[in-house]
């Protein structure tokens, strides 16, 4: 009896050895940071000798009246609104044509994914210079169809949605890579089936690609909204905000108090908000779209 | 006894004579950010040899550290974790912030000798404004500019203006902007009048037209702005007009980082940046360019900007002599005079003009003298406690005219609330 006790011990004591450089590395700069975010936003900022104090909801309360916070909270609900859709489309179309036996495809899944291999900052300043006004390339372009230029990165209507674009382009051709490697994974034998019954394509689409990618889409909607949610880089590179807190997002103003401002107690507060936002949205989309979904 | 031993003993023996004098070297950690073009490390460590040559007692290790905000930053949580540089370069507007989380020690606390005292008043009075409060000095003017205004002498020889004149007065600017303003067949503007950019920290700019319509910002001791000062509401009314009614400026908002190129690509006739810019535009502009002070309204003037020396606290004296005796060998006058040639940022004390240097450099390149000599007129660039914020609700509500979403005095009311409740814990 004794032997296997010590062997089934060795085995949980192997088991947990294993895990323990994961445990540690998740432990040490995710959970115990994101515990002590929810701690530290109950406590005043601690500024030179005066420590800080525990205030309770006070940092809640100041958040509540903050215009700025709600304007950066509505920016990047529409943020994540307008681009997820729009990526997944993108990216859906964009594999469904270089799934096709057309010539050129290696040429075209390439170019579609260069935008995911470019560092963020980067991008965004090949894009500063798309929407620069009077000779940026995209003034040029509707220049030459006689209208006048536009200041797409300095007028409140138009910054947010050229941020939103940046970010379409971007995530796109990263997603189009899962739903490639899942269309391919879609057994041939159903469209087989679907061309002797003569089915229309957008009948085969509806019916056998597009339930079939289902668990890929999830998988990319997830992934989309967080990301969407952690946006900062491009708000930093391109528009620092402005103009007039049009293109504040969470991340970015969050950066802001706590970097700029150096009220971390505030930002903490903040942090917990943005948490809370993300866990919220990965419950919902496993726990209530994960059942309408079709796994093999 | 060989020549190798009798280097070693040598060597040890000054080792110890050395060390006998000198328990142990003391050693600087000094933070500074790069905010314009050029070779800035290699000049900065070369001044980081050439001292500790001068001191070997003392080694300094200069640790390039970004951007300004990413300076300050970096300062501010090494210090959090208890291990604060001992002399940095950050922005004479982070003052307060340091006072406020009693990082720094105060230049007349250290510098007590005779000598020391004439030194800090070495500088031009108009870069100590960002330097002092509350009776103190907090920091030693280093990297410092003021606004200026640039002209493309080609595009006014086009217009049928002189050349040579820049505009003196509100009037004259846009007057010259209308004639400057050219459009194509279709009403598309193909050349603007002026641009006085407006992104990031657009309060900055705004500063030099609230100081020439004669308001001033912000108290010394930075507890109090004047936001809603009539002349500040007139003043963001013809920053707003300039693209609305007069139509000499784009519309919306006009980046910082690209208005040089703008300039540059013959996109804009005038601009309005810092003198940190000059060797960039003597560099790139392909016309004959003229630099010139501050047009004037009820006077004429600019704020002061850029970076200051700040010496961070430590109960370690021997530490802060070494960082006193680093702070005034970098503000010497040939340093000074060194690091505004190869920069262009204003020398910070007359007598760095009048070294041999930069009377060469300025007998061969007169706009180089053209900053300092407005500063005359310069005033103290907006700072206050919790400057990042107070500032950023006046970024905000310049924001909001200049992209029409508010009427100035509304939205500058706003700023004043934000600003008032921010300050009331400072108001003693």
């Amino acid at each position: 009896m004794a032997a296997p006790r010590a062997s089934r011990l060795n085995i949980h004591l192997q088991g947990w050895l294993l895990v323990l450089p994961a445990v540690v590395l998740l432990a040490t700069f995710t959970h115990v940071p994101a515990v002590e975010t929810v701690i530290d936003s109950f406590f005043s900022t601690p500024h030179g000798k005066r420590p800080a104090v525990y205030i309770g909801f006070d940092q809640y309360r100041t958040m509540l009246a903050d215009p700025v916070f709600w304007l950066a909270f509505r920016n990047n609900l529409l943020y994540a609104l307008i681009t997820v859709p729009l990526a997944i489309a993108l990216a859906l179309l964009m594999a469904l044509w270089v799934n096709g036996r057309i010539k050129g495809r290696a040429a075209l899944r390439l170019a579609f994914f260069t935008p995911t291999i470019l560092p963020m900052v980067a991008a965004a300043n090949i894009w500063l210079f798309f929407y620069t006004p009077d000779y940026g390339l995209l003034n040029q372009i509707i220049r030459l169809f006689g209208f006048e230029s536009v200041n797409w990165l300095g007028s409140p209507a138009t910054a947010l949605p050229a941020l939103m674009a940046v970010t379409v382009w971007k995530e796109a051709g990263f997603f189009m890579i899962f739903f490639l490697a899942a269309l391919q994974q879609v057994p041939p034998v159903l469209y087989e089936a679907a061309r002797m019954e003569n089915a229309s394509s957008w009948l085969v689409f509806r019916r056998i690609t597009w339930p079939l990618l289902m668990p890929t889409t999830l998988f990319v909607a997830v992934n989309a909204l967080i990301n969407a949610f952690r946006v900062v880089d491009q708000v930093i590179a391109m528009t620092g905000g402005g103009p007039n807190n049009a293109t504040a997002l969470l991340l970015f103003y969050i950066f802001q108090v706590a970097f700029s401002f150096w009220d971390s107690g505030y930002a903490a507060a903040l942090s917990v908000v943005l948490l809370s936002t993300l866990a919220i949205i990965a419950f919902l989309q496993f726990f209530l779209l994960d059942r309408k979904i079709h796994y093999r | 006894m060989n020549r190798f031993t009798r280097f070693l003993t040598g060597a040890a023996l000054a080792a110890t004579v050395l060390g006998g004098s000198h328990a142990s070297a003391t050693e600087l950690t000094f933070y500074y950010p790069i905010a314009v073009g050029g070779p800035i490390t290699k000049i900065v460590d070369g001044y980081a040899a050439e001292f500790t040559k001068a001191h070997p007692d003392i080694t300094v290790k200069p640790v390039y550290t970004g951007s300004y905000q990413d300076s300050i930053v970096k300062a501010m949580t090494a210090a959090k974790a208890g291990n604060a540089p001992d002399v940095a370069i950050l922005l004479s507007t982070d003052m307060f912030t340091l006072i406020d989380n009693e990082l720094i020690e105060p230049y007349d606390a250290i510098a007590t000798s005779d000598a020391d005292k004439a030194w800090i008043k070495a500088f031009y009075p108009a870069f100590m404004e960002n330097s002092q409060a509350g009776g103190h000095t907090w920091g030693i003017p280093f990297q410092r500019s003021t606004i200026v205004q640039y002209w493309n002498k080609d595009a006014f020889k086009a217009a049928g203006l002189d050349p040579e004149k820049p505009p003196k007065s509100w009037d004259e600017m846009v007057d010259f902007g209308k004639k400057l303003t050219k459009r194509d067949g279709s009403g598309a503007v193909t050349q603007w009048g002026l641009e006085i950019p407006s992104s990031g920290f657009p309060y900055w700019l705004f500063q030099a037209l609230t100081t020439q319509n004669g308001a001033i910002l912000a108290n010394q001791d930075g507890t109090k702005v004047a936001y809603t000062d009539p002349k500040v509401i007139e003043a963001a009314q013809f920053f707003a007009d300039l693209s609305g009614k007069y139509q000499v400026m784009p519309k919306g908002i006009i980046d910082w980082g690209t208005t040089p190129k703008d300039f540059f690509e013959g996109k804009t006739a005038m601009m309005w940046t810092t003198t940190g810019n000059l060797t960039n535009v003597r560099t790139n502009a392909k016309f004959a360019f003229g630099v010139a002070a501050m047009p004037a309204k009820a006077r004429g003037g600019s704020p002061t900007g850029g970076g200051n020396i700040y010496i961070f606290k430590n109960d370690d004296k021997a530490k802060l002599k070494a960082a006193l005796e680093f702070a005034r060998f970098l503000s010497a006058p040939e340093r000074a005079a060194d690091w505004g040639i190869a920069t262009g940022y204003v020398a910070t004390r007359p007598d760095a003009w009048d070294t041999d240097a930069m009377k060469k450099y300025t007998a061969e390149f007169p706009a180089a003298a053209v900053a300092r000599d407005q500063l005359k007129d310069a005033v103290a660039e907006l700072s206050t406690h919790d400057n990042q914020r107070v500032t950023k609700a006046l970024n905000d509500a310049l924001q909001a005219i200049l992209t029409g979403a508010k009427q100035a005095k509304p939205a500058l009311d706003d700023a004043q609330a934000e600003a008032t409740r921010i300050l009331t814990t400072y108001q003693h």
